[in-house]
């Protein structure tokens, strides 16, 4: 205490803190105006519009899937996005997961048949097909990506981990925040802007053919998927709004399923070891200060 | 937290007690971080998905056998012939080396029927491991002094039942769990 | 190292072992009755912290390698089944891929704990290169294990900072083919850093011997930077310091446990959650965040060796502080300027990691290189010439002197919080 008002109180040192202030100040108002700087540079951010943060049921620390909403999202999935989009590393046994769309396995079964699967080679060396079960992953809707390009132009990616694989930064303050909030969403939430994004391109953005403009896409103006979604597209059969923002939530939260099967779980043994390591925190605080409070330090 | 024996033992103190608290919630923890890394090396989800393995029968004719992977093992399904189910009926438990069913699907104790061995209302089909139980070849089919299968490594020699007659192997070609989800549907496993 | 062990054995069994291989005599004497400095703040609980993490990561490893497959086609895949069908086994890979940077936060502060209290001083300056030796280990151990899951961050990272080796004269591109065991990152390459990756940490713990062997024969240093003058002056490590280390450490899990189990994503780039595709370049490859200030100063240098030698330079440079810093006082808590100084040079290091994360265009180029060029002159200017010119404070003459002094005039902690 006495030591740091006596530093200040010499003239030399005054000196010194005046200099090293300084220093200290450039330095800060350096990286303060550095962004200013490159956000007026030639190359262009995307996505042009960053996404909203949404409330997702799986967002925070008792986050859980709601398994309605995962049949929802599986069923637009299955009815608009299968098409193109594969889910190669979900097997049909998935869906019968705890803490995910929680289906019953001879729904599952039954859904599964519906597929075909490629397996083979059999006695005569000849690849054949047959209905799918239990065990069977996701048939991926082109057998690689060159055919995928062939027919569409581009390759519509996987979806089995899209919503890991998709985030928009929102700036230094932003990502402090995120780890006190535990903010883990980015991916949901991009998705959701994507998908209801869509919308006329402004005078000064030009769009190729066979590309449509969405102000979310994160590698440019315009992407070549088509809008996908409408309103009375896919029936839900539970009463849901069937809107393009009801589908866009359903599906975006069922692609966090696939990407992070193991959430609830995660979440659940988490808030267990947290409270656990508090008490022995607390207990070997209690004991390091009992082995001191003989010992002068 | 009073003693009444002073003589020997300080008092145990609130700060005892502190310090066996802490070993032991350090104890637990320490306990629950292990199984994780033990539960690690049993089998996952994904083989786990593999222990049953569904099987359409459809296609084999009399006289014929199809062998499907289960578990990594091979499972001979065959439909056998008339001759074949007839000698199988036709030999005496006594005469049996095994007289155990080895029927994973009945008592331990069953015995080694024909009955016992086929499936239960389509005499005509067998499934059995592929496995010799002696030391673990697989057995040739429709070879051997009884008809049946024969292990070409130590000579063990099974009938049409797939029941050991002569030979090292100690015990009758197991039989194991199975249910027919549809006439030509079999689940194994 | 052959110390007058006071250990003895109680049983016959112990006497009989003791006297052919006398482990238990060794850690008596290291771990027990090794006498540590009383004054110990919690800045020196990181070494146990550090110890803890890599025993953390070799077995969080060992585990994770038996799924793992290190083949171009597959590594994706078999990342992603561990995290789907094994058991556990997103926890074993969060607890991996967060255990590193856990690893290397605890690193930095206790390289920075050195910095300020002159821990690299005679006679430590052995002690200090072990340690920089295990920080480079450490470097090579975490950027190869990055590259395993083949991400598209894995791969390009791994692109980008082999082709740096092109950059040595003569004989770079031979050396960089070498590395490659092709003519780009694949396949082969993918192989080699899975064994490195496995072996390098094992090279670690025992470079970590070494490191606290070197500590052993010199003793700790101490918040006051005065040297053990007699047993009045330490404490018996157990209980005292074991007690101590073990509650940081079981805090420090509390940090690790909120990122593996709520934020486990957080310090990761999404990017590696693509598969890695040759073909097509992430608009923005970023390392990990512990590479990030030195990321920024191989970018600052606009010369491609010229970067390279600035960026290897920058670790190199560590090695020498026991010589750059020409102050005969060891503590910060004495020398008022140089305090000041290294809390510039942690706002530097703070500064250049955001820089490393920024794209190198406009106002961040220029400030990278101006935090880059006081990010050297720190050890090249700032440490020899404050130390010749700074009038230190008056010091105790002793730790225990300082340790009764302290309901007086402040204990040996750093006073820059001045509360």
């Amino acid at each position: 205490m006495s030591n740091a008002t006596r530093i200040a109180k010499d003239p030399a040192m005054k000196k010194y803190f005046a200099t090293l202030t300084a220093i200290a100040g450039l330095i800060a108002l350096v990286l303060a105006a550095a962004p200013a700087r490159a956000a007026g540079g030639d190359t262009p951010h995307y996505p042009i519009e960053k996404p909203a943060l949404e409330s997702w049921s799986f967002a925070g620390f008792f986050g859980r899937f709601d398994s309605a909403q995962l049949q929802r999202g599986f069923q637009v999935y299955r009815e608009v996005c299968a098409g193109c989009h594969g889910l190669e590393l979900i097997a049909f046994r998935n869906l019968t997961e705890k803490g995910g769309p929680n289906f019953s396995e001879d729904e599952v079964r039954a859904l599964a048949a519906e597929y075909d699967i490629t397996d083979g080679p059999d006695q005569s060396g000849e690849m054949f097909e047959r209905s799918g079960v239990l065990s069977d992953y996701f048939p991926s809707p082109f057998p690689n990506d060159q055919a995928a390009a062939a027919g569409l132009g581009a390759v519509p990616p996987d979806l089995s981990v899209i919503t890991k694989a998709r985030g928009v930064s929102r700036g230094i303050q932003w990502t402090l925040l995120d780890f006190f909030t535990q903010y883990q969403e980015g991916g949901a939430d991009y998705m959701h802007a994507l998908l209801t994004g869509y919308s006329e391109p402004p005078e000064d953005i030009e769009v190729s053919d066979g590309n449509y403009y969405n102000p979310y896409f994160i590698a440019g103006p315009s992407l070549a998927m088509p809008e996908p979604l409408f309103d009375e597209l896919v029936t839900y059969e539970d009463g849901s709004p069937e809107t393009i923002d009801q589908y866009s939530r359903d599906v975006s939260a069922f692609l966090m399923w696939t990407a992070e099967p193991h959430l609830v779980e995660r979440k659940r043994i988490g808030f267990q070891v947290v409270i656990f390591l508090f008490v022995f925190a607390s207990l070997l605080y209690f004991s390091k200060k009992r082995v001191w409070a003989s010992v002068p330090h | 937290m009073a003693s009444t024996d002073t003589a020997s033992h300080p008092e145990p103190s609130r700060r005892d007690f502190l310090y066996i608290a802490t070993g032991a919630v350090g104890a637990v923890g320490a306990a629950l971080t292990v199984w994780p890394l033990i539960d690690q090396m049993n089998p996952d989800a994904a083989a786990l998905a593999l222990a049953t393995v569904e099987v359409d029968i459809s296609s084999v004719e009399p006289g014929m056998s199809l062998t499907v992977k289960w578990r990594g093992k091979p499972v001979f399904i065959r439909n056998r012939t008339e001759k074949e189910i007839e000698e199988a009926q036709a030999v005496t438990i006594s005469d049996l080396k095994d007289p155990l069913a080895r029927n994973q699907n009945l008592p331990d104790n069953a015995p080694a029927t024909d009955e016992n061995r086929a499936v239960a209302d389509n005499e005509n089909i067998l499934i059995q491991i592929g496995i010799c139980t002696h030391l673990g070849c697989v057995p040739l089919g429709q070879q051997g002094a009884f008809g049946g299968w024969f292990c070409p490594c130590h000579g063990s020699a099974y009938d049409t039942s797939g029941r050991i007659r002569v030979g090292p192997a100690p015990e009758n070609l197991h039989v194991p769990k199975y249910e027919f989800i549809s006439d030509t549907q079999v689940k194994i496993g | 190292m052959a110390a007058t062990t006071s250990y003895q054995p109680k049983s016959r069994l112990g006497k009989w072992f003791e006297a052919r291989l006398p482990v238990m005599g060794l850690v008596h004497s290291s771990f027990i009755v090794y006498p540590t400095p009383r004054n110990l703040n919690y800045w020196w609980t990181f070494g146990a912290i550090l110890s803890f993490m890599l025993v953390v990561q070799i077995i969080t490893g060992v585990v994770l390698a038996m799924h793992y497959i290190p083949d171009a086609a597959t590594a994706f895949n078999s990342v992603e089944h561990i995290m789907r069908d094994v058991n556990y086994g997103w926890m074993l890979r969060y607890l991996h891929a967060n255990g590193a940077s856990i690893f290397f936060l605890a690193a930095y502060i206790h390289i920075l704990r050195g910095l300020y209290y002159g821990s690299y001083k005679d006679p430590r300056e052995i002690l200090w290169i072990l340690g920089v030796i295990i920080f480079l280990l450490m470097m090579a151990t975490a950027f190869m294990g990055y590259v395993l899951p083949w991400g598209q961050m894995s791969f390009w990272a791994a692109t980008v900072i082999t082709s740096l080796f092109s950059a040595i004269p003569l004989v770079g591109e031979s050396i960089t083919t070498w590395l490659w065991g092709g003519f780009a990152v694949e396949g082969p390459t993918l192989n080699r850093f899975y064994s490195l990756h496995y072996l390098l940490p094992f090279m670690i713990a025992g470079v970590v011997v070494l490191h606290i062997w070197a500590l052993h024969v010199v003793g700790q240093n101490n918040p006051t930077g005065i040297e053990i003058k007699s047993k009045q002056d330490t404490v018996p490590f157990t209980p005292q310091a074991t007690i101590k280390d073990s509650f940081a450490v079981v805090c420090i899990l509390i940090l690790f446990a909120w990122l593996v189990f709520f934020l486990p994503n957080y310090l990761g780039h999404p990017d590696n959650y693509i598969a890695a595709d040759p073909l097509k370049t992430p608009a923005h490859i970023v390392p990990e965040w512990y590479f990030l200030p030195f990321y920024a100063i191989l970018r600052a240098i606009p010369s491609k060796l010229g970067g390279v030698v600035a960026m290897f330079g920058s670790i190199a440079i560590l090695i020498f502080v026991p010589w750059l810093d020409t102050s005969k006082v060891r503590s910060a808590v004495y020398r008022p300027i140089f305090r000041q100084f290294f809390w510039i040079f942690v706002l530097t290091g703070i500064g250049l990691g955001y820089l490393g994360s920024q794209p190198p265009e406009g106002g961040f180029v220029i400030a990278a290189r101006i935090l880059t060029a006081y990010y050297f002159a720190h050890f090249l200017i700032v440490m020899p010439l404050v130390g010749l010119l700074e009038r230190p404070k008056p010091m105790p003459s002793s730790i225990t002197e300082s340790v009764l002094a302290k309901g007086k005039s402040g204990d040996g902690s750093p006073a820059e919080t001045g509360a």
